[in-house]
């Protein structure tokens, strides 16, 4: 990876400034720490950063709940016979935003987020009547805040 | 600004800022707002936090973050605020979270990621947590992902025939900002 986009990435992790040319700030930040680069440049390099699939998302991350949503963590112990058939029952509902395949007897493990708090139980409920198994829903009690931490 | 010119704007952010030299501008044009309101309302909605992050998210196993480790701890009630702390002031430690018991499947109230280049550097990260914090007296279990089925986004990923045998640690892949 080039310089410049190790550089934009560490700094823009952190935020992105809210002023009227903010990819000119970044250049400005950027020739702060050394690293000479135009206004352009910045906004070639981000769209060339999401285009190569480095970068997933450049805009706000929403906190869910505060958008009224519902967002939980929910595991599933599958037989390994019945595995492929549960991920994609599992997977055909919309509301399922990640699923990972784990080394524990709870071995699926997935996010909801449902467009209501109250929807999450309606999902699970369906998701146990067409699966046959039991979905355990674990939401989050406290979030302890972790800045970002990806230096490159 | 109304509540529907602020869902128009929380919608129109939502998938990306545009890349013009005046995004804010840009949005303000579109919405039939200021520049001053759209920047305010995004500053305001930081400081509340309906906004955790205005930023980038990078995709972590292209940057080479390829081990994704589920560390979750038993932890008495009336030290878990403590710990959590501790967690989440160690760098390894990418989310924090407390969460209820399921039991008797599942013992365990706190949950944090670890990622890492790859599956021993993640334990020796653990390894150092668990000394540097005095937390060997906890019970606790490393749940590595195997792969991932499912990006976030809604955005569907179909399993390979490969990815669904026990394919090693190395393909899974995170997507940052999930609340795992």
């Amino acid at each position: 990876m080039k310089d410049l986009d190790k550089k934009l990435i560490n700094l823009l992790q952190d935020g992105f400034p809210l002023t009227p040319r903010p990819f000119l700030t970044v250049a400005e930040q950027l020739s702060d720490e050394g690293v000479e680069v135009t206004e352009a440049e910045v906004i070639r390099s981000i769209q060339a950063l999401l285009d190569e699939g480095i970068l997933s998302r450049f805009g706000p991350m929403y906190q869910a709940e505060r958008m009224g949503g519902g967002l939980t963590l929910a595991a599933m112990k599958v037989a390994e016979e019945d595995y492929e058939r549960v991920t994609d029952q599992v997977n055909a509902f919309s509301q399922v935003a990640h699923n990972y395949r784990r080394e524990h007897e709870l071995n699926m493990w997935f996010v909801l987020a449902t467009e209501s708090p109250e929807e999450i139980e309606d999902c699970i409920d369906k998701m146990e009547a067409i699966t046959g198994y039991h979905v355990f829903n674990m939401p989050k009690k406290e979030e302890f805040y972790v800045g970002l931490k990806f230096a490159l | 600004m109304d509540e529907i010119a602020q869902l128009r704007l929380r919608k129109a952010i939502q998938n990306g800022l545009p890349l013009t030299e005046q995004p804010y501008l840009t949005l303000a044009r579109e919405l039939g707002l200021t520049e001053d309101q759209v920047m305010q309302t995004i500053t305001d909605w930081q400081e509340d936090g309906l906004i955790k992050r205005f930023g980038l998210v990078v995709k972590h196993h292209t940057l080479g973050y390829k081990a994704n480790a589920m560390v979750v701890w038993d932890i008495p009630a009336d030290k878990v605020d403590e710990v959590g702390e501790l967690l989440s002031l160690c760098d390894a430690v990418t989310l924090c979270y407390q969460r209820p018991r399921q039991l008797p499947e599942w013992n365990y109230n706190l949950f944090s990621m670890i990622h890492g280049q790859d599956r021993d550097t993640v334990l020796q990260q653990l390894a150092d947590i668990i000394e540097q914090n005095g937390l060997s007296g906890f019970q606790y279990d490393v749940l590595f992902s195997y792969k991932l089925f499912k990006q976030c986004g809604g955005q569907y990923v179909q399993a390979s025939q490969e990815q669904l045998s026990n394919s090693p640690v190395s393909k899974s892949s995170v997507s940052q900002g999930a609340s795992i």
